[in-house]
C-alpha cells in the first residue's frame, strides 16, 4: 500500500467499482519513489478543487498494478509512474514518468473540464 | 488582495525552509511560496546518507520534517503557488501568486534552487517515459538486458552509469568533452566496468524511434562525424540550471544565471538575499543549502533591524 493521502485501489473489484461509479477518474500507478511522489502531491493538491474527478493511486508492484501495466495505452511505457485518465470507464489519456502540476491540469481540463 | 509579510521566501527546498525556521523563530512574519511541492530537489532523492545527525533517510522525509518545523514556528507555506510576478527592486517588494493574491515583503530570500538541465534536442520530450529517464533508481529495471546510454560526465552521470550496469546489457556514456568532470575514483570505476563504453567529444543531435526509443544520434564536436548509437534507454545527467529567470534584470546574475551574492548572502539589491543552489557557489548539497538558509535569514533579520522595518 502506498503511503499517500489519496484513496488507494487495492483489488480488481475496487478498480472496476471506481470506474463504474465515477465519470472521471485519474489513477497514478507507482511506488514511493522520486518520480512518483511529485505526482501524488499534485493529485492531493487538486482534490479539493477538482471535485468532479476521482483521484486514486495504485501500487505498481502489487498484483493489482497489472490492471494498469497491461493496458494497451501503457505498452511501451518505461518510466514510473504510469498515470491513466478514464472517462466513463474508457482510457482518454495516459502518461509515463514524472508530471508537473501544469501537465496534469492540462489533461484534466481537456478531458474532464476545468473546475467551475 | 495584498498581504504584508516581513520576509517572503521563494522556494520551499532545504534552503528556503531553513531560512523560514530562522526568520519565524525571530518572530517575523514569513511566507514561503513554492511553484511545486515542498522539498525541492530533495524529493528526487531516494536516500540521503550524508546529512549529519541522520543515519539514512529519504529526501521527502527530511524535507517534510523541515516543513513541519517551519510551520511550527509560524511560517505560512504555500506549495503549487503559481508565482506569476516577482518584483524585488526598490523598497516595495512584492510577489503575485495563485492567480490574484499578492504578498508585499520588507525583505525577500530567493531560494529557488535548480532544475535538471535538458538537452533540448529533437525527440527528447517525445521519449520521456518511453526510453528517456532522469532517475536510475526509479526506472533502471525497465532496461534489464537492454542497451542504454547515459549522457553526461559529472559524478551523477558516472555513478548512475555504474549503478545501471546491474540492469542494462551495455551502457554507452556520451559526453561532450574528451575528459570527465567527475571525481577520479568514479571515473576509474566506470572505466573498469566491462559493460560501459565511452563516446566522447560528442554533441547530442537527437533521439529516434518508432513509439519507443531506438537510437541516439550524436556528432563529434571537432570532426562532425555522426554516430547513431542503438539504445532502448537514455538517462540524462547534464547538470542543473538555476531557477532565476524571473529575476533577470532585477538582480545581478552570473553568466550561467546564478544569483550573485556576497559573504552575507546579500544580492545586488538591498533587502534581497539568496540561498542554496540558485546562487553562485561551487558546492550544491543539502547541507550547504541549509547553511545558506541560515545565513540568508540572519542577514535578512539584520537588514530589517538596521532599517527599522
Ligand atoms: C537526484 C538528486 C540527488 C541528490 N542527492 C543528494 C544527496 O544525497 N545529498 C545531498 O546533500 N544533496 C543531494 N542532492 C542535492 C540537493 O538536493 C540540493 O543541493 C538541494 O536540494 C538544494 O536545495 P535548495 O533549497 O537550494 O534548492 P531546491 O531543493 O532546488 O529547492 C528549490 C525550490 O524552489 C522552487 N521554485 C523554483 N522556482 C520558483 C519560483 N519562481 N518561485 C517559488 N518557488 C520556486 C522549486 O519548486 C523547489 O521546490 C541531490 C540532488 C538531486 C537532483
Amino acid at each position: 500500500m502506498l503511503a499517500t493521502n489519496l484513496e488507494h485501489i487495492e483489488t480488481e473489484a475496487g478498480f472496476r467499482e471506481t470506474l463504474a461509479s465515477n465519470e472521471n477518474v485519474m489513477i497514478c500507478c507507482g511506488r514511493m519513489g522520486p518520480m512518483c511522489l511529485p505526482v501524488y502531491d499534485v493529485m492531493e493538491t487538486l482534490t479539493p478543487d477538482y471535485t468532479h474527478v476521482a483521484f486514486r493511486d495504485m501500487a505498481f508492484d502489487e498484483p493489482i498494478g497489472r490492471v494498469i501495466r497491461s493496458l494497451p495505452e501503457t505498452a511501451g511505457f518505461m518510466g514510473l509512474p504510469y498515470t491513466v485518465y478514464f472517462k466513463n470507464g474508457e482510457v482518454v489519456a495516459a502518461t509515463s514518468s514524472i508530471q508537473s502540476m501544469e501537465q496534469v491540469t492540462a489533461i484534466l481540463d481537456q478531458h474532464f473540464g476545468a473546475p467551475a | 488582495m495584498a498581504t504584508d509579510y516581513d520576509i517572503v521566501i521563494l522556494g520551499a527546498g532545504p534552503a528556503g525552509l531553513t531560512a523560514g525556521i530562522y526568520a519565524a523563530r525571530a518572530h517575523r512574519s514569513v511566507l514561503i511560496l513554492d511553484t511545486a511541492s515542498v522539498g525541492g530537489q530533495t524529493v528526487l532523492t531516494d536516500q540521503v546518507a550524508n546529512y549529519p545527525g541522520v543515519a539514512t533517510t529519504s529526501g521527502r522525509a527530511l524535507s517534510q520534517t523541515m516543513a513541519a518545523q517551519a510551520r511550527a514556528f509560524g511560517c505560512t507555506i504555500v506549495p503549487f503557488a503559481r508565482v506569476s510576478d516577482v518584483a524585488v527592486t526598490g523598497a516595495e517588494k512584492s510577489v503575485a501568486y495563485r492567480g490574484g493574491e499578492r504578498a508585499r515583503a520588507r525583505a525577500v530570500i530567493v531560494a529557488t534552487g535548480g532544475t535538471p538541465r535538458r538537452l533540448g534536442v529533437e525527440g527528447e520530450e517525445r521519449f520521456v517515459g518511453r526510453g528517456i529517464s532522469f532517475c536510475a533508481t526509479c526506472d533502471g529495471e525497465f532496461f534489464t538486458d537492454r542497451p542504454i546510454a547515459v549522457v553526461g560526465g559529472g559524478n551523477s552521470a558516472l555513478e548512475e552509469a555504474v549503478s545501471l550496469s546491474r540492469f542494462a546489457s551495455r551502457i554507452t556514456i556520451v559526453h561532450e568533452f574528451d575528459h570527465f568532470q567527475a571525481e577520479p575514483w568514479i571515473v576509474a570505476e566506470a572505466r573498469g566496468n566491462p559493460k560501459i563504453e565511452f563516446l566522447l567529444s560528442q554533441r547530442v543531435l537527437g533521439f529516434a524511434g518508432d513509439g519507443s526509443l531506438a537510437a541516439l544520434r550524436s556528432a563529434h564536436r571537432e570532426t562532425g562525424e555522426v554516430t547513431e548509437t542503438p539504445v532502448e534507454g537514455c538517462f540524462v545527467f547534464i547538470g542543473y540550471v538555476p531557477n532565476s529567470s524571473m529575476l533577470e534584470g532585477q538582480l545581478k546574475l552570473s553568466e550561467r544565471g546564478e544569483v550573485v551574492t556576497d559573504g552575507a548572502l546579500a544580492t545586488s539589491e538591498p533587502g534581497v538575499f539568496a540561498a542554496g543552489d540558485v546562487r553562485q557557489t561551487r558546492v550544491r548539497q543539502i547541507t550547504t543549502a541549509v547553511a545558506d538558509g541560515t545565513v540568508a535569514a540572519l542577514s535578512a533579520l539584520d537588514y530589517l533591524n538596521e532599517e527599522g522595518l
